[in-house]
């Protein structure tokens, strides 16, 4: 055995196959760690779809309510509110809702809506998550040319009162509708339309 | 009787040598590593740095002994560690007095670097190390401030783990894998506890170890830049400008320490929160995941890359271009030894155009600091007749003209610090 000649060939040979061998082995014990800190099973079922009662929303006014860990807005827009959607087209980065992903079919229209008054929202910034606060009225604090919307602390990105971002924002685009549906008047149910869950 | 135990202990010394290389570690990491006899004020906080690793570790171990990293106990656990346990509030401050103040100290100490140009060669793997140091040691700030579940914890990890969303195609996929959850819940606090807790600081320990051998391979820099290796004793091989690091730098050191232990009890005992800056007032109510408090801004020492983030306007409908210009100017000092072509490492060679640089790049770092603790309409809009800059607000104008002064610093190093007048280096090391 000693004596013999060292065959390079064949040590290399051995050396790349146990490399790669190894390196496969590795990779697929990698699988099982990475996947573990996927939502487990217990965390996607918890994303089911809610009821929301809307008959007690004064016009004017919203409510909040909690899907899949997120608030989601309902605003019921009065009148004067829906006249402002129409006015400020040119200060919109996306007025005519290009950006599809950002509504169900359903909703893109001139109010983002089923029914024009009732605005479903999810209260999410598009820029990095925060939860923007309702400045409904025109005007206030926002500044004299203010038509009413949401405005986000976090980094100020500005929506009107259809969620769609004003230029000059941080946010890139609009304000996500979720998928809805009405069972009846005045209950609404959230994260499911009957067109496939979300 | 003296001379019995003398023996003994040699004895005992040459035993554990033999099987452990000991005596030769000491010398040469402590007894013979030679240090420049030059160093000054700038050369503390290297040593402060590993005591508030240590503190940090200490301190961590303790709390971890009362603390729940679960969702609906987190907060009332570290209200309990404030309340009731005995000289809770006492270390529960040193631990959150001590991540400001690893800030503090890692600043002055990459400032130094700076200044000195302790990442030119032959350092070069040093300072790269180092900007690992400095990665790590953000990722444990950030995971460590979920961890108490208030307010600030909670919309805090929000966004950082939305600006993972805007890598185009992966991204989305990407931050729901790290929130382990459709949003911030507690399957993510409890992986932030173990990022937290355990496999930074191991990945932390191994960086600081590899910063310091590489250090002591190399050789300690100074404020002369000058190598003092190439000028030594013909016969001990000594270098000429060079001090044993113990006993006169461990004492040096021991100075820096006391006058540190002085300000860092002092802020422990009189103003833990630092007028919310090392905490701020928003994490003392529980996380609400349905309200964002109204104004959000990150702790003190991340302020500066987070003004780089809200200066960038989104392009093409992503907001991709904000968050790289972010991650690229903290990861751009490792860029520093290839970007600097000056013949001369210190500043106090150095001519006014390479001065000038540096002081525009301190300026820019602290009002970037400073902008970024304040919501974007702090200082109000420009008149909308205004041009260019009609109607924006004013502190976002700032932000984009010193986050460009920023990078330029960078970008255009190898162009001035060339074209720098520098003064003739000396010999040997000066005072």
């Amino acid at each position: 055995m000693a004596n013999q000649e060292v065959d390079q060939s064949k040590r290399k040979f051995l050396i790349a196959a146990t490399s790669v061998a190894g390196g496969v082995a590795v990779a697929a014990v990698a699988v099982p760690f990475v996947t573990s800190m996927l939502p487990s099973e217990r965390a996607k079922a918890a994303g089911a779809p809610v009821e929301a009662d809307i008959s007690k929303i004064e016009p004017g006014s919203m409510i909040t309510v909690e899907w899949r860990g997120k608030p989601v807005w309902i605003v019921n827009r009065n009148k004067e509110m829906l006249d402002t959607l129409s006015k400020h087209d040119a200060s919109l980065s996306d007025p005519k809702l290009e950006v599809v992903s950002q509504q169900p079919d359903y909703c893109n229209n001139a109010a983002r809506a089923i029914k024009p008054n009732i605005m479903v929202l999810v209260g999410i910034c598009t820029h990095l998550g925060c939860s923007p606060s309702p400045k409904l009225q025109t005007g206030a604090d926002m500044g004299a040319e203010w038509p009413g919307g949401f405005f986000c602390p976090c980094h100020g990105s500005k929506f009107d009162l259809a969620g769609r971002v004003f230029k000059g924002s941080p946010a890139p685009i609009n304000l996500v509708v979720p998928p809805h549906k009405y069972l009846s008047d005045s209950i609404l149910l959230i994260g499911e339309d009957g067109k496939g869950a979300a | 009787m003296a001379n019995k135990l003398q023996t003994i202990a040699s004895n005992l010394l040459g035993w554990v040598d033999e099987r452990f290389p000991l005596t030769s570690n000491v010398k040469a990491h402590l007894t013979e590593y030679y240090a420049p006899k030059n160093f000054n004020f700038w050369y503390f906080f290297g040593s402060l740095a590993l005591l508030v690793l240590v503190l940090q570790i200490v301190t961590g171990i303790f709390l971890t002994m009362n603390y729940k990293p679960e969702a609906s106990m987190a907060f009332a656990s570290v209200e309990y560690i404030m309340r009731d346990v005995s000289w809770g509030r006492l270390i529960r401050y040193m631990h959150s007095t001590g991540a400001s103040m690893f800030f503090v100290v890692v600043y002055l100490h990459m400032f130094r670097g700076l200044i000195y140009g302790s990442y030119r060669a032959p350092r070069e793997l040093i300072w790269l190390f180092g900007v690992g140091i400095f990665l790590v040691l953000m990722g444990e700030a950030f995971f460590g401030y979920l961890l108490p579940w208030g307010q600030m914890s909670f919309w805090g990890a929000q966004v950082i783990i939305n600006l993972f969303t805007s890598i185009p195609f992966i991204g989305p996929d990407v931050s729901l894998w790290l929130r382990g959850d459709y949003t911030v819940s507690d399957a993510t606090l409890n992986r932030f506890f173990a990022f937290h807790v355990i496999a930074l600081p191991l990945v932390l320990l191994g960086l600081v170890v590899a910063h310091l051998i590489a250090l002591h391979e190399v050789g300690s820099n100074n404020p002369d830049g000058i190598e003092i290796k190439k000028k030594k004793d013909p016969k001990t091989k000594i270098p000429l400008d060079g001090i044993p690091f113990h006993p006169y730098y461990t004492v040096k050191d021991l100075v820096g320490v006391s006058v540190f232990l002085i300000v860092f009890t002092a802020i422990i005992f009189f103003a833990p929160e630092m007028g919310g800056y090392f905490l701020e007032a928003n994490n003392f109510i529980p996380a609400d995941p349905l309200k964002t408090p109204a104004h959000i801004a990150p702790v003190w020492y991340f302020t500066p890359y987070y003004s780089i983030l809200r200066a960038v306007p989104p392009i093409l409908n992503s907001q991709f271009p904000g968050v790289a210009a972010m991650g690229l100017s903290v990861v751009i000092f490792a860029l520093l030894p290839w970007l600097d072509r000056s013949p001369v490492k210190s500043i106090r060679y150095r001519g006014n155009l390479y001065k000038s640089w540096l002081a525009a790049f301190v300026v820019s770092f602290l009002i970037l600091g400073y902008l970024g603790t304040e919501p974007s309409n702090v200082w109000g809009q420009f008149d909308a007749g205004t041009i260019i800059v009609g109607g924006a607000d004013r502190a976002t104008v700032v932000a984009r003209i010193f986050s460009l002064v920023y990078f330029a610093f960078f970008v255009l190093m190898p162009w001035y610090s060339k074209k720098d007048k520098t003064k003739k280096v000396p010999e040997r090391v000066t005072a």
